[in-house]
């Protein structure tokens, strides 16, 4: 192994034998840490009861829907802004005040409006997806090369056929980035929604964990919630660069 | 940009703020959306303006702006200090990488519990949470900075002979500049976030508690009052952050 991985290894394993001798050693009894060998433990309980996966599930399957329902329409209003400058001059102010409102304040909005349960999840993550996905959209068809443009009008495209030929193959790579980006925020706003109000999926597991007196159960499940966003974003930036590399022309990317 | 130019803009930013305001009148107006989960446009405002003038809206916003202003300025120390040390070091980079790239993806707000079971709910934890959260942007973008300095200014730094304070104070610090400003100004945004967040849960006073408060009132007027407040708060913050940055940065240009 080289001097790389044995520095990175070195700092993770001197705080987890540190926590766990500390805890052991002291004799401290406590109902607000546990020590690693616990909470490993913990994390194999919940998967062999199968909570983990049925929490997973949850968070998981709200997630998607409210990708689908706000990075979805995001993304095709953010192309459609991208390709008529008069129409993104008018919608600037308002998306620029109804982006930077915290998508967690929606919360009791949302509560009133649905209920406990996957609606109001789904609707707060459709909103704050929704966002960034436009704004980046927006960029990346704004962003076209304005020769690919120009060889369209050459070849005297229609509407439909320069925007499906030349301007959304152009702009792919750019919004592979803003899908990938979202499906991010998408999952901070799930675990967030469920540890403030809804009682389902991985955040309310959290906390019931927490408020259980539970040390272990809720390191169990923050770990996993950080490998999931871990894994998560690898997927991701993997896909990304498959298919980056596969949509580029071949003698590599112009400087 | 020349008046007219500016004047036109104004305009055009006028006119979209107009359709959103007429949307929301009509949905209101026609019953398509329910006046307990909506109120009309005129509703919220007079809440607003009742809640200001009489009530404590301007305390619980000041408490909210001081929240993420203060866990903001604890991360910002943090990120540029922390950033500078792996940016420049090799060594540094290759021990807290790892813990900071699995450390990075997770959710804030899924430290809260654990931060509430370690610390209870005090304001040191509050603090705690926000400064946690708002850390990454600019940490990233430090580091980023720090470690994309033109290769041949390090080459002058060593034909110098500059110490690494001499490097990192006279070199380091001013290409990393732009790049810290945009990193402190998306941290900024999730600073907000986060206090909003770890009020509601704490139930400490603010606009974030006032918000959840009304909603279990079905107060649906005075809920808008403060999602205006934070709409503002979020637009006004980022905004004087972006002059401060084109002001700090002009004689790049």
């Amino acid at each position: 192994m080289n001097r790389s991985v044995w520095l990175g290894a070195a700092l993770p394993l001197v705080l987890l034998v540190g926590w766990e001798a500390s805890l052991r050693l002291s004799g401290l009894v406590t109902d607000s840490l546990a020590p690693p060998s616990a909470v490993v433990a913990s994390f194999g309980s919940a998967v062999s009861e199968g909570t983990l996966f049925k929490d997973t599930g949850n968070t998981l399957a709200a997630l998607a829907l409210g990708l689908l329902l706000g990075a979805g329409p995001g993304m095709i209003v953010g192309i459609a802004l991208g390709l008529v400058p008069a129409l993104a001059n008018v919608a600037r102010a308002p998306v620029e005040v109804l982006r930077t409102l915290p998508s967690v304040a929606l919360i009791p909005l949302s509560l009133i409006a649905f209920g406990f349960g996957y609606s109001m999840e789904i609707a707060i993550v459709a909103f704050a997806t929704f966002w960034p996905t436009l704004v980046l959209s927006q960029a990346a068809v704004a962003g076209v090369d304005k020769l690919l443009l120009e060889v369209a009008n050459v070849l005297k495209l229609g509407p439909v056929q320069r925007v499906l030929k030349i301007v959304l193959p152009a702009a792919a790579p750019r919004l592979i980035i803003a899908v990938r980006l979202a499906i991010g925020v998408a999952l901070i706003v799930a675990v967030t929604v469920e540890i403030v109000a809804n009682p389902q999926g991985l955040g309310y597991a959290l906390v019931i964990a927490q408020q259980s007196l539970n040390p272990a159960r809720m390191l169990a499940y923050l770990l996993w919630v950080g490998l999931l966003g871990w894994g998560l974003n690898w997927l991701l930036v993997r896909f990304e660069r498959k298919v980056a590399h596969h949509g580029r022309p071949p003698g590599g990317p112009k400087s | 940009m020349n008046h007219r130019k500016l004047g036109h803009g104004a305009a055009t930013a006028l006119l979209g703020l107009a359709i959103v305001g007429l949307l929301w009148y009509a949905v209101t107006a026609l019953g398509i959306v329910s006046r307990v989960f909506v109120p009309s446009p005129s509703a919220a405002f007079g809440s607003l303006i009742r809640g200001v003038r009489e009530g404590d809206l301007p305390l619980q916003s000041l408490a909210t702006v001081k929240l993420m202003i203060n866990g903001w300025l604890l991360s910002s120390v943090v990120a540029i200090v922390l950033g500078a040390a792996i940016g420049i070091s090799a060594s540094a980079r290759q021990t807290l990488e790892p813990i900071l790239e699995f450390m990075r993806p997770l959710p804030a707000s899924a430290v809260i519990p654990v931060a509430i079971a370690l610390f209870g709910l005090t304001p040191g934890m509050m603090l705690g949470v926000v400064a946690f959260g708002s850390l990454w942007p600019a940490l990233l973008a430090t580091v980023h900075g720090f470690a994309n300095v033109e290769p041949r200014l390090t080459e002058v730094a060593r034909s110098l002979q500059l110490s690494r304070m001499a490097f990192i104070v006279k070199i380091g610090l001013p290409n990393a500049v732009p790049d810290i400003l945009a990193g402190m100004r998306l941290s900024l945004t999730v600073a907000l976030i986060l206090a909003v967040i770890v009020e509601m849960l704490a139930g400490h006073a603010g606009l974030g508690t006032a918000i959840l408060l009304a909603g279990r009132a079905f107060h649906s007027d005075d809920m808008f009052a403060g999602l205006i407040l934070l709409a503002v708060i979020g637009l006004l913050s980022n905004g004087v952050l972006r002059a401060f940055e084109r002001k700090l940065l002009r004689w790049r240009q």
